[in-house]
Formats: structure tokens, C-alpha cells, sequence
């Protein structure tokens, strides 16, 4: 097939010895994507610009920053006043880190709606779950680096996780600083961390990402499989070139997503605190711990996850719970419909609880805990992992005795746990709280067995509009 | 470290609501201020206050002297007769001559750095510290605070100012100031002069603060004109597409 139009001149004499000839074409030219992607599909090239623009802007921080405890805060300031646009650098990159997340956490939603993490894509949706886990990595030693006091006791926070794992978890600890406390070890590893071994790791996953997407193609808002429906020369009927149709078009997306990037690096890059803590403009201080400690805001659904359980070492294992269930969502939700278009309206439900239980949740992990907020945050944990069981439980049609069972181990699973806690001064609390959750359970396990509320839609064979 | 790992959890995890009960007075919602970094001549007299009343004991040790004449249109040799003090060149940045031993010496703390203040704990709070001061009998200095209770810092401003009182309520608790003698400066005089101040902390806290709003907007323009460029690009490519 090659040999028709075999290039000649430089890029001949290179493509017969590196066949970048039949890259291009095999990933843009003659890379059939769906025709009918919306406005969700924008945010896979905007991460990987993302990813271009921190790699970028990072390698000139690294140039001016000085990994030493004892130089490293004054280090950050220097850029920020007397590097030549040192300080736009660094409220690029500080604002990338909070972007990439934004525009990550749209990508994964994108996933959950339109079933692109199922069957025959588990690959992309692991190395995704993967990219994820890495970057939550290498945003988390980056906060180390300016050397504030919400890097030292955020850092504190998180590394008193891996404490509380029974037997290693103090000398694990001490492994990870390099210290018996936070100090200038932690540092400087977190910073070779930071700079060279995890955006390669994030770099290796980001191939293995796209490649897998490549072999198996784009998933799309109907969840229909293009490549069943071919012309006469294998090119599917609902697919276009992805260059230079979807190129031109996310360009498109790019210019405006800049806008809103560079409106919050000019105008408000702390972002009312969220992207730079106020506090982060103290130096560190091992002696002087903050009245409250705020992580960044793309940690805090999970934080509050881990405050919501009072024992230390049940709430750590359940906010890594609640990072590796991700990883079998795959397994977990085997309905074969893929898109949220033609899932019933129980699934919807479920999917918009979830994300407005996760908002919540992240909202929560900013606030200091008060009773009623910690009552809130371990129901809105409940109800994450409830999202997961309720989508297992949509795999397929259920009958009446399995729907009884499945609800009712649930509600005692949580009765459980209530009952062992209820005390005089948090009855009520308490009940409110248990009873919304038993009667969302049972609205959304028992419905089906009465309504019309599970029902889906036909699929069509081809792609809509 | 066990020990020390169990204390933060315990005061992480199981202490609920301990956290905030330090709360603000809400006195302090009385004193804002209105700063704003491009009125150069609040910002001029801010430098001028500073340098007179704080920089004895308050470092600004990120703030570049020539940086801060430029940036405030102050000509180099007016900066240097009026602003440069110990022999220091205008190249440097504002530290102080107090070694950290006399100062524990004699305010029993080191006078924080003030580059950051802004910043980190915000103009009002500056504003509000330099503006609720008031005698106090049990303090080693004679005066008391209400943004920073029990600040060691003495009240270098009273003169100005004038001394006031501090009214409390049934339970101690501060809920109002009352002046009791006068200073040199009325008090509109003396509020514009801690609003200055506070402003020019501001403008220290974040000098690019000047630029960036500036430079922002032609990028902002820059990437609506691509944008729009972009948008009719791809239009033109798609009309194929059925």
C-alpha cells in the first residue's frame, strides 16, 4: 500500500530508514475518529496540552528554583520578582497543575457518561486510572517544593498516611522523608521526584494511553462501534480523519480554554486561595502548625473521605479504596450499553448524584470539620462507593430476590456501622443521615421491580448527528 | 515519633471543631481598607511611611530597591537622598541591621519579615493591626491589639494616632475602641496614613501585581482573535462533514 506513494527527496531518504511517512498516517491522516464527537471530547488534547505547557514551564522553573530547605521559599520568591517573567512562569505552572486536574477529572466524567472505559477499551481507562494516580504524585511533590507552610503540613498530612499502615507504616514513613520529619531530604527527593522520575513515568503512560485508544479507536456520545460499518475501502462511514478535521477542531477547544487559562495566570492566579493558599506565602515551620490545614483542592473529595471514618488507619483504607475501585470500574459496570443517551433513567440518577456527592465532598475537604460537616462527609463517602455497587447492580436486569438482597445488605452494611456509633448527642444527626441513604438505596435497588424507571433505550446501529 | 504521628492525627482526625474556635473578633469587619496598587502616589507616601516608622525593625528582604524606585516612578537620586539608609545600595533589597538576638533581646520576638504579609494574611489585616491598638496595664509594652492580641510589638504610631481604650462586654470580650486622647493627625489624616502603608505592603507583597494586569490583557485578545480564527477554520474544514 505504501509503495504508491512512496515520498522522495529528504523525507523519502528518512522515511525508507524511520517511517514517519506511515506514522502520520496511521495516527492522523487515516486515524478514523467518530464524526459525532461534542463538547466532552475536547479535554484528552487539552490535558496533553496541559502536559506540554507544565513540562515547559517547569524547565525553566528548575532553572532559578534551589531544592535546599534552606533556599528553597526565598528561591520561589526570587522568581517571582527578579527572573524576567519568572513570575508568569510560575503562575503557569501553578495554575497548570490546578488545570490539569479540572480538565482530567472532565475527561473521566466523559468516561463514566459515555461507557468509554468499557469493553473492548479496559486498557485505556487503566492507564488512564494510572495517569491519574501518577499525577496526583507529582502534584503532590510539587506542593512540597515552595517550601510554605501548607507544603510542609499538607505534605505532613499525606506522608502520616502511609504511617498508618499496620507494622511498617513508622519506618515506612521515615523511608519516604528520608528523615524522622519533614526536612531537607524530603526536599530534595521530592523534587528529583517531581522533575525527572514522575513526568517520565506520566510521559510513558501518556504513550501507552494513546496507543491503546489507536488500536482499539474513539469511543463516542452514542457508544456505537464505527469500525462494524466500513466502505468498500475499510474506512468506517461514521468515521473522518482525525488531521485535519478533529485537529482544526481542537484548536478550536485549545483557544478556548487559553483564554480561560491565561484570564486566571493574569487576573487571579490564587484563585480566591484555592490555586495558592494564602498560607503558602509563610515560610515553613516545623514548630508552628497551621490553625487549619487545607490541602489543594483536587485532593479534598478524597480527604474528606479519609476525615469522614474517625480511626486514622480505616480512613486512609478507605480513601485508597476509593482510588482503586476505579481501576475495576471496567469489571464493575458490565452493561452493555455504553451510552449515558441509551442507560435508564436509574442510571442517570445515579451518575448525577455521584457527581454532585463528589463536588460536595471536595467542598467539605476544604472546610474545617464541624459536626455536621464530618456527618456530611461520611454520607456523601457512603454514597461514592454506593454509586459503585448501584452500577454493578445495573449491569443487568435483576430479579426480585436478588434486588431485596442487594439492597437490603447494603442499608445493613451502613445500619451496622450507625448503630455502633449512635450516642445521645448525635442521635439525630445520625438518623437524618441514615435514613436518606436507606430510602436513596432502596428507591434506586426496588424501583425497577415496579416501575418503568429502569428501562433503557434501543441502541442504534450507527452514529446520530 | 510514634508519639508525635498519634498527636497530629489525633488533632486531625478525632478533634472535630476545635480547629476554628480561635475565631476573629468581629470588630475587625470595622476596619477595611481600600487599597489599590496604581494610585502611585498612595503607594509614594506608603514608601515614605514605611521607611520612616517600620523598616527599623521590619525587614522587606525580597524587595528590591531599585525595582521598587522603578516601579513607583521615583527618580534614583531622590530614592537614594530619601529612602537609602546604612550605606546600602539601591541594587539590594530591604533588609535591616537588628540582628535577631536584640530584638528577642528587647521585644522578646524577632519582628517578622514583612514581604509577604499581604499576602499571606491579607491588606485588612495590616490596615486593622495598625488601627486597633489600645492600652493595656498587663502588657509589657502598655498596649494590647485586636487583630494580633497580645502582640509584643509596641505602638510605634501613637503619637499619630492618639491612645484609645478598649471596651469590653460581660465576658471581657472586645467590642469596641473609644479614643481617649488625641494624636498629631485627625483621624481621616491618620487612616489614610495606615491605608498607605497597607497599600504599599500590598504593591511589596506582589510587585508583578503591577504588570501582569496589563500584559493579561493583550494575551487574553492575542487568544480571542486566534480563537475566533480557529472557530472559522474549522467551520470552513467541516462543512463536508454530514
Amino acid at each position: 500500500m505504501s509503495d504508491k506513494n512512496q515520498a522522495t527527496g529528504v523525507i523519502g531518504w528518512v522515511d525508507e530508514r524511520l517511517p514517519i511517512l506511515s506514522f502520520i498516517r496511521d495516527h492522523l491522516t487515516h486515524y478514523y475518529a467518530p464524526k459525532n464527537f461534542n463538547f466532552w471530547y475536547f479535554f484528552g488534547s487539552l490535558a496533553f496540552l496541559i502536559l506540554f505547557l507544565q513540562i515547559f514551564t517547569g524547565i525553566f522553573l528548575a532553572m532559578h528554583y534551589k531544592p535546599d530547605a534552606k533556599l528553597a521559599f526565598d528561591s520561589v520568591e526570587f522568581i517571582m520578582r527578579d527572573v524576567n517573567l519568572g513570575w508568569l512562569i510560575r503562575y503557569m505552572h501553578s495554575t497548570g497543575a490546578s488545570a490539569f486536574f479540572v480538565v482530567v477529572y472532565l475527561h473521566m466524567f466523559r468516561a463514566l457518561m459515555y461507557g468509554s472505559f468499557k469493553k473492548p477499551r479496559e486498557l485505556i481507562w487503566l492507564f488512564g486510572v494510572f495517569i491519574y494516580l501518577a499525577l496526583m504524585a507529582e502534584a503532590f511533590m510539587g506542593y512540597l517544593l515552595p517550601w510554605g507552610q501548607m507544603s510542609y503540613w499538607g505534605a505532613q498530612v499525606i506522608i502520616n498516611l502511609f504511617t498508618t499502615i499496620p507494622f511498617i507504616g513508622p519506618e515506612l514513613g521515615v523511608w519516604i522523608r528520608g528523615d524522622f520529619a519533614i526536612s531537607d531530604p524530603t526536599l530534595t527527593r521530592f523534587f528529583a521526584l517531581h522533575i525527572v522520575a514522575v513526568p517520565m513515568v506520566i510521559l510513558l503512560l501518556v504513550i501507552l494511553h494513546l496507543a491503546a485508544l489507536h488500536t482499539v479507536g474513539s469511543n463516542n456520545p452514542d457508544g456505537v462501534e464505527i469500525k462494524k460499518h466500513k466502505d468498500e475501502n475499510g474506512v468506517p462511514l461514521d468515521g473522518i480523519p482525525f488531521h485535519p478535521y478533529y485537529t482544526v477542531k481542537d484548536f478550536v477547544g485549545m483557544g478556548v480554554f487559553l483564554f480561560l487559562f491565561a484570564l486566571t495566570v493574569f487576573f487571579i492566579p490564587e484563585m480566591g486561595g484555592y490555586f495558592l493558599e494564602h498560607a503558602n506565602f509563610i515560610p515553613a515551620n516545623a514548630l508552628v502548625t497551621p490553625e487549619h490545614i487545607a490541602l489543594v483542592w483536587y485532593f479534598t473529595p478524597f480527604y474528606s473521605i479519609l476525615r469522614a471514618i474517625p480511626d486514622p488507619a480505616f480512613g486512609a483504607l478507605a480513601m485508597l479504596l476509593s482510588i482503586v475501585i476505579l481501576f475495576f470500574l471496567p469489571w464493575i459496570d458490565s452493561n452493555p450499553i455504553k451510552s449515558i443517551r441509551y442507560r435508564s433513567m436509574l442510571f442517570k440518577i445515579n451518575l448525577f448524584t455521584f457527581v454532585i456527592g463528589f463536588l460536595i465532598l471536595g467542598w467539605l475537604g476544604v472546610k474545617a470539620p464541624t459536626p455536621l460537616y464530618s456527618a456530611l462527609a461520611l454520607r456523601f463517602s457512603e454514597m461514592y462507593f454506593i454509586f459503585f455497587a448501584l452500577l454493578y447492580f445495573y449491569s443487568t436486569n435483576r430479579n426480585i430476590l436478588f434486588s431485596y438482597i442487594f439492597s437490603g445488605s447494603i442499608i445493613f452494611l451502613i445500619s451496622i456501622y450507625d448503630i455502633s456509633r449512635i450516642s445521645a448527642d448525635n442521635y439525630f444527626i445520625v438518623l437524618i443521615g441514615l435514613i436518606s441513604v436507606i430510602i436513596f438505596v432502596a428507591f434506586m435497588t426496588l424501583s425497577p421491580l415496579y416501575s418503568n424507571l429502569n428501562k433503557e433505550k434501543e441502541v442504534p446501529d450507527r452514529v446520530t448527528g | 515519633m510514634k508519639k508525635n504521628i498519634l498527636v497530629i492525627f489525633l488533632v486531625f482526625f478525632t478533634t472535630i471543631n476545635l480547629a476554628y474556635s480561635a475565631e476573629k473578633n468581629k470588630l475587625l469587619l470595622e476596619y477595611k481598607s481600600t487599597t489599590s496598587i496604581n494610585n502611585k502616589a498612595s503607594l509614594q507616601r506608603g514608601a515614605k511611611y514605611y521607611v520612616n516608622y517600620c523598616s527599623g525593625c521590619h525587614s522587606l528582604k525580597y524587595m528590591r530597591m531599585s525595582t521598587l524606585a522603578e516601579d513607583l516612578d521615583i527618580d534614583e537620586a531622590i530614592f537614594s537622598k530619601n529612602l537609602l539608609f546604612n550605606n546600602k545600595k539601591i541594587g539590594e533589597t530591604m533588609t535591616i541591621s537588628m540582628n535577631e538576638k536584640d530584638a528577642i533581646e528587647w521585644f522578646n520576638a524577632v519582628p517578622p519579615d514583612l514581604s509577604l504579609t499581604a499576602r499571606s494574611k491579607g491588606a485588612d489585616y495590616i490596615y486593622s493591626k495598625l488601627n486597633t491598638y489600645y492600652e493595656d496595664d498587663l502588657t509589657a509594652t502598655g498596649y494590647n491589639n485586636i487583630a494580633l492580641p497580645k502582640t509584643s510589638m509596641p505602638n510605634v504610631l501613637a503619637n499619630l494616632q492618639g491612645e484609645q481604650k478598649v471596651i469590653v462586654d460581660s465576658n471581657n470580650y472586645p467590642i469596641g475602641l473609644e479614643k481617649i486622647s488625641n494624636g498629631s493627625l485627625s483621624d481621616v489624616e491618620y487612616n489614610q496614613l495606615t491605608n498607605d502603608i497597607t497599600n504599599f505592603l500590598v504593591y511589596v507583597s506582589e510587585p508583578a501585581k503591577l504588570k501582569r494586569y496589563s500584559i493579561g490583557f493583550w494575551v487574553l485578545m492575542f487568544i480571542f482573535i486566534f480563537t475566533i480564527i480557529a472557530y472559522f477554520t474549522k467551520k470552513e474544514f467541516w462543512k463536508d462533514v454530514k
